[in-house]
């Protein structure tokens, strides 16, 4: 038995909210897992890097497997283009292995420092969705440890189960590998267009126009920026370089990319916060830093799809009661509601931090998988202003009626009525947890509190 | 079955003293929030249907009721259980609002009513308060609302029987929200100046008197600003503190 002794310890989601207690256990083989599951317990839940912002990944008076010691990261098979991952591996390690090889991984989310069992529970999504889709839609098979047993499901294979898993928030099993399929690239750099815009109309014109050219596309929004300006943002899309695109000093360099340099904030910065004015200023620099109008610059991969992750635990930026981040998406015809959602953080006077917003393509057919074409905008509010809490259930409302729904990975505060509004299929994920887990061992701080155990 | 929220919003409460106006107030501000399941145990079975009735039109789904004693010493244990069990096992918050203000004049002089009120006002709220500190421990997270009281802070020759017994109480809660330290679970002791109450209709106000409803939002407000001490009004933190180290010869003529 290589699973050590387990250690009581509180636990919070990435935005540091609501932490609670359990029993922490970290297994290294599947056979330990499923040992794990068979005995009789309260309650157990899986847990990664614990990116979740939420309450997804802790388990009050229960069970948290941390997966971590799963971190198998096997070889590429190239001539399918996948490789096999254990489920408590990195996407970070992933991402470095396949790029030695010349491989992409087909959705990166915003940062790499989340398992690939957390991927495939909160079905993540990256600034390709609007034409690749989510995480799952590129998974091909994987093994999952239910309290009735291991399965192996896919797309083909047991596919309720699979689906149900994708974006099932780890109610229906722990994954401990996965295949995933990958994408050929040639350079370990990105080729990227930047615009800017002073109107959030444009920049949603612009996007909905042409981000079909580009694999990769995402908007940044100042939402502190004061009266007219408000909703000015910097659009980047781009691919990955082709070899050609290089000058020659980088074509025979480094393929993986060297590990840039983690900074972090000093643990003592956890007890202030940033204040609004110090964001307020940081985001019209930057917005004035952005070129008007750029094409084709060379940028590496970390620095196109992880920005944040140099700054190790970032988090702590927003002081001891943390935050929330709010990401909801709607159809394409609701880009009204965006320009609500923008109207109202400031007519509610709550500073929103970081806003981000992102054209989706089709949805996979998991039934709690949250991306679904149309527009998606995700928000970093600082726990405090008084105005949030009724702000953000103004927000579920109007979300919820024009048929969107948020993002249960980020999710900390959802009124529970209105998840089976916003996820109609939930009855489909009761009916695969019937089967795996009839006695709903698998349950979450998330699960309980939104009431997604019936 | 459910935990509470990033805004530390509970969704099932149990109140210990659920007549207690005060502890009404402050569940009208829960069930404005996500809180949709309730245990009321009081004394009075007529005042909890009422109280029941109130937060049922108000958005809770579930009040239940359970009347019982605090003179009961050995009952607080069993009492705590069945508000547990009647909450569906999950609590997210415990509100002990037991309380009696007594009669000074009288009671000083009566040891069999100084045992009551001390019963009462400690005793028993402190037996309860284990018990629920034991549930919510093993539960992994909740928070304890205690209504102390500033009367507690310092004792006053006005008021030493209920006093004293606050003091108590409070100093229990304050150990015990050590003890829970790293549980999950917190402990939230609100010291409550004069509230204009059916419980103070016949004193006349002090200084800084506020509603129950005013004292309620202060004490949902501090509840999810993660306030350990709450101060009702906030105002009363500093004058208190600062009265508690007055010479006993100035702190004589406070009335």
């Amino acid at each position: 038995m290589t699973v050590t002794d387990p250690r009581p310890k509180v636990l919070a989601g990435w935005g540091r909210t609501s932490p609670t207690r359990a029993l922490v256990e970290r297994p290294e083989t599947v056979e330990d897992i499923c040992r794990l599951l068979k005995t009789p317990r309260q309650r157990v839940i899986a847990r990664g890097l614990g990116r979740s912002y939420g309450d997804a990944a802790q388990c009050a008076g229960g069970t948290v497997v941390d997966t971590t010691g799963l971190a198998s990261i096997g070889p590429i098979d190239a001539r399918s283009g996948t490789i096999e991952v254990g489920g408590g591996a990195s996407l970070s390690d992933v991402l470095r292995r396949t790029l030695l090889a010349g491989w992409f991984v087909r959705a990166v989310p915003g940062t790499s420092q989340v398992t690939i069992g957390g991927a495939i529970a909160a079905d993540v999504h990256g600034k390709n969705h609007h034409g690749d889709g989510a995480f799952c839609s590129h998974v091909s098979t994987m093994t999952l440890a239910t309290p009735t047993g291991p399965r192996v499901v896919g797309p083909g294979q047991d596919s309720a189960l699979f689906w149900a898993t994708a974006g099932g928030m780890g109610l229906t099993g722990i994954v401990t590998t996965a295949t995933l399929e990958l994408l050929r690239v040639e350079t370990p750099w990105m080729l990227v267009d930047t615009e800017r815009f002073g109107a959030l109309d444009d920049l949603m014109d612009a996007m909905a126009g042409s981000d079909e050219a580009y694999r990769y596309s995402v908007a940044w929004l100042d939402l502190l920026a004061p009266g007219a300006k408000l909703g000015r943002s910097v659009l980047t899309r781009g691919d990955h370089a082709p070899c050609d695109a290089l000058p020659s000093t980088l074509r025979a360099g480094r393929a993986g990319g060297r590990p840039s340099r983690t900074l972090r904030v000093p643990t003592l910065a956890g007890y202030g916060r940033l204040a609004p004015q110090v964001v307020r200023a940081f985001n019209a620099t930057r917005y004035r830093r952005a070129p008007r109008c750029e094409v084709g610059a060379l940028e590496p991969w970390p620095a196109f799809f992880h920005p944040l992750d140099r700054l190790g635990n970032w988090n702590l930026l927003y002081g001891r009661r943390g935050f929330v981040q709010y990401q909801f998406v709607v159809g394409p015809s609701e880009a009204e509601v965006v320009h609500q959602a923008v109207a109202m953080t400031s007519a509610y006077r709550v500073p929103c931090f970081l806003a981000v917003l992102k054209r989706m393509g089709g949805s996979d057919p998991g039934p709690l998988s949250f991306p679904m074409s149309g527009w998606t905008l995700a928000l970093d509010f600082p726990i405090g202003p008084p105005g949030l809490p009724a702000l953000l259930d103004r927000l579920d409302e109007l979300v919820a009626a024009a048929g969107g729904r948020v993002y249960l990975a980020k999710d900390s505060r959802l009124r529970p009525d209105l998840v089976p509004i916003m996820y109609p299929r939930l009855g489909e994920l009761s009916d695969v947890r019937d089967d795996v887990d009839p006695d709903r061992v698998l349950r979450s701080d998330l699960s309980r509190r939104l009431g997604l155990d019936g | 079955m459910a935990v509470q929220d990033a805004f530390a919003n509970p969704q099932t409460t149990v109140v210990l003293g659920g007549t207690s106006e005060i502890a009404g107030a402050i569940l009208d501000g829960l069930v404005a929030g996500r809180c949709r399941r309730v245990v009321l145990a009081g004394r009075d079975p007529a005042v909890l249907n009422v109280q029941a009735a109130r937060l049922l039109a108000a958005g809770a789904d579930v009040v239940e009721t359970l009347p019982f004693s605090a003179s009961d010493l050995d009952g607080a244990e069993g009492v705590v259980d069945q508000a547990f069990a009647a909450a569906g096992g999950q609590v997210d918050l415990v509100l002990v609002a037991i309380g009696t203000l007594g009669d000074q004049t009288v009671d000083e002089t009566d040891p069999a009513r100084v045992t009551e009120m001390i019963t009462t006002n400690f005793t028993w709220p402190a037996a309860a308060l284990a018990r629920a500190a034991v549930r919510l421990r093993g539960a992994g997270q909740g928070r304890i609302v205690v209504l102390s009281s500033v009367a507690g802070v310092r004792v006053r020759r006005s008021n030493f029987v209920y006093g004293s017994a606050k003091a108590g109480l409070d100093g229990f809660a304050q150990g015990l929200a050590e003890a829970l330290r790293g549980s999950g679970v917190h402990v939230h002791i609100v010291r409550l100046g004069f509230v204009r109450t059916k419980m103070t209709r016949d004193l006349s106000p002090a200084p800084f008197a506020v509603d129950a409803a005013d004292a309620a939002r202060m004490v949902v407000d501090g509840v999810r600003r993660n306030v350990q001490i709450i101060w009702v009004p906030p105002i009363l933190g500093p004058l208190v503190t600062a009265a508690r180290h007055l010479p006993r010869a100035l702190w004589r003529r406070v009335r």
